[in-house]
């Protein structure tokens, strides 16, 4: 087995930006984070916050309509360097991803088989034969009864939940060793929801492949994930693992996340809660952009954009007045 | 089995419309003034022929009746004598069916060829110059008239320079080819604008759709994507309107097969109506109403191939 402290991935100032009407989008703005084998990453924030596009900056997918720059090492290897063609091998193979519509993110003229199939096509060697035997058993691991009979169904033939089982199928196929999981289970009525999310841990645990999970649920983040990292306007505000950051949040924003959850902090509590509103990507203020929501803020917010530094016990915040809120929540 | 009643339903779909088009025509020639049997005949008719026209079509019955026994001879093919040629309608439309089907078939399948794949490299190199060429050069085929086109391709490649000859239908396949591709290209021209501006579009939303990109997070190949995802989906919307503009198509034929001296029902359609032939414009009315409700059918049988919620609904 892989090393557990070696990090399969390394995201290193990953940005993106959009260039639409003269004006200038960051949707990601210089992130950075390593995603270990086998570990579950959180990644936390308000809707529009650049969860998704950081995702798919990373698997290469959103250069075709923004710029991407920075780093990001897979095994060693600069993905963003290398061409889509070179990505081909990786996408599916090492890295997969599954999408937050059950409804719109398979394609709904091909069947459920084909849909699988293609991605064994792609990256094994199997054979016409093997490669239905395989999509039998992969939908038959993700639960979907009597397997073998719906290889011929088409997506609309399945419920919410089962298309969700059938694309992580799909993802599955061909055992990556990373599943970035872009809000897998918002879509979903309630009950299903654990449903999925417990079949997700398990596969994880049993293929031991690591889970970038987006997430705006605090409640997931708790039951599922070993280490979070909370966005806030396209930048990291706080990293470091479940225990100590749901347990002492160093960033303002993170403690009115944490604050805004009733006591026993019920699953599926969304962030809405936080008062006013995450500030226009176009528009961002020139210092901290969590200032306008802040009780903490001060004249140096306004100016100085709060780098995101390490504070010992693994956790990272990029607040000026960290040192400060430690001792607040710590009284 | 649920395909198969897809297809009855559609077909019985059918009778309604057609049963429309036989009150249109009914009534077209008995809200003329006079005698209908005069409209249907010959100016130099005697009044015994006259007779023998009346009673073939019940005119001195109830309506009801003269509608029934119009539907009837209609249905046993007998759809009277065209006052022009001298025959009966029915043989004289049988032999032109042929031409039309044939210049239409070819203008459509000119169309895709040209729209296809100039909408492919426009959607890719969305807003770009080949983009932007690409859409600037349909927009004159949009905005200018058919016969006007149709005239210039006459002057220069058929007159002047003589590579196509200026009208006819020729005798062997490869001579229809040869006679029709001017006229079939006339109508190219402009199909193809409406199904390329239609088809880039649809291949632009296509390939922002989510079962797209994680086609494309699946590591697929670029020719899969494109032809097994995109290519697929984006036809769906381009079929029915290529299904539309074949109807608006045959009515175009009237132009342009008298532009391109094209014997076929189109330019009959225009030598009968000058002619007041009344039978012959009746029985061409039924035929055009028919040739485009195949067609339609023709275009929900193929969505109904390529989208699976249609079929199995
Ligand atoms: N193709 C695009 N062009 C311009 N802006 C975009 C595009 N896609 C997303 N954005 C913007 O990027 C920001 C982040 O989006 P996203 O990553 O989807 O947020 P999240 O997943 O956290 O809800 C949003 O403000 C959104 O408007
Ligand atoms: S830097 Fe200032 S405004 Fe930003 S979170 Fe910290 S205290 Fe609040
Ligand atoms: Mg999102």
């Amino acid at each position: 087995m892989t090393n557990q402290n070696e990090s399969l991935l390394q995201v290193r100032d990953l940005t993106t930006t959009f260039h639409s009407k003269g004006r200038v989008l960051r949707a990601v703005d210089g992130i950075s984070f390593d995603v270990r084998a086998g570990e579950v990453l959180g990644l936390v924030g308000e809707s529009g916050s650049g969860k998704s596009i950081s995702l798919r900056s990373i698997i290469g997918l959103a250069r075709d309509y923004g710029t991407v720059e920075g780093n990001v090492y897979w095994k060693g290897e600069d993905l963003l360097t290398q061409t889509d063609k070179q990505l081909q091998c990786v996408r599916g193979s090492q890295i997969s991803m599954i999408f937050q519509e059950p409804m719109t993110s398979l394609n709904p003229l091909l069947t459920v088989g084909l849909q699988i199939e293609e991605n064994l096509k792609a990256h094994t060697d199997l054979d016409r034969r093997a490669r239905k035997a395989r999509a039998i058993e992969l939908l038959d691991m993700v639960g979907i009864p009597s397997a073998s009979s719906r290889l011929k169904d088409f997506p609309h033939q399945f419920s919410g939940g089962m298309r969700q089982r059938v694309m992580i199928a799909i993802a599955l196929a061909s055992n990556p060793e990373l599943l970035l999981a872009d809000e897998p289970t918002t879509a979903l009525d309630v009950t299903i929801q654990d449903q999925i999310l417990q079949l997700l841990l398990s596969l994880a645990k049993d293929l031991n492949m690591a889970i970038v999970l987006v997430t705006h649920d605090l409640g997931v983040v708790a039951q599922t994930c070993d280490r979070v990292a909370v966005m806030y306007a396209g930048r990291l505000v706080e990293t470091g693992s479940v225990r100590d950051v749901l347990k002492r949040p160093q960033h303002p924003y993170t403690l009115g996340l944490l604050k805004s959850v009733p006591e026993n902090m019920p699953p599926r509590t969304p962030l809405y809660s936080v008062p006013g509103t995450p500030p226009a990507l176009d528009a961002l203020p020139k210092g901290c952009a969590f200032a306008p929501r802040c009780h903490k803020a001060e004249d140096v917010c306004l100016g100085t954009k709060p780098p995101l530094s390490v504070l010992g016990d693994g956790i990272s915040s990029a607040c000026h007045f960290t040192a400060d809120i430690r001792e607040e929540v710590l009284a | 089995m649920s395909s198969l009643s897809y297809l009855v339903s559609r077909l019985l779909q059918i009778i309604p419309t057609f049963l429309l088009v036989m009150v249109v025509i009914f009534l077209l020639v008995r809200m003329l003034p006079g005698d209908p049997a005069i409209a249907m005949a010959d100016a130099k008719a005697t009044e015994a022929q006259l007779e023998l026209i009346r009673q073939k079509l019940g005119l001195n019955e109830p309506l009801v009746m003269q509608f029934f026994y119009f539907v009837k001879n209609t249905l046993s093919g007998d759809m009277g004598t065209s006052i022009l040629l001298k025959a009966p309608v029915l043989e004289v439309i049988i032999e032109r069916i042929p031409v039309t089907a044939f210049l239409t078939l070819y203008a459509v399948c000119l169309s895709i060829l040209i729209a296809g794949p100039l909408a492919f490299v426009a959607a890719l190199n969305k807003n770009g110059g080949l983009d932007i060429a690409i859409r600037s050069g349909f927009q004159v085929g949009l905005s200018t008239p058919v016969f006007y086109i149709g005239l210039l391709l006459l002057t220069f490649l058929a007159a002047s320079l003589r590579l196509f000859p200026v009208g006819g239908y020729g005798t062997t396949f490869l001579q229809h080819l040869h006679h029709l591709m001017l006229p079939a290209l006339t109508v190219a021209l402009y199909t193809s604008a409406i199904i390329m501006r239609n088809l880039r579009s649809a291949v632009i939303e296509v390939l922002d759709a989510d079962y797209v990109q994680f086609a494309r997070s699946k590591g697929l190949s670029r020719s899969v994507i494109l032809g097994r995802h995109v290519l697929r989906n984006a036809m769906i919307s381009t079929v029915t309107l290529l299904g539309l503009s074949i109807g608006n198509l045959m009515s175009g034929t009237l132009v342009t097969e008298t532009v391109f001296a094209v014997p076929g029902l189109g330019r009959l359609m225009l030598e009968a109506i000058f002619a007041r032939d009344y039978p012959l414009i009746q029985g061409l009315t039924l035929t055009f109403a028919v040739m485009v409700s195949l067609v339609f059918l023709f275009t929900d049988m193929v969505q109904a191939w390529l989208d699976p919620r249609l079929r199995l609904s």
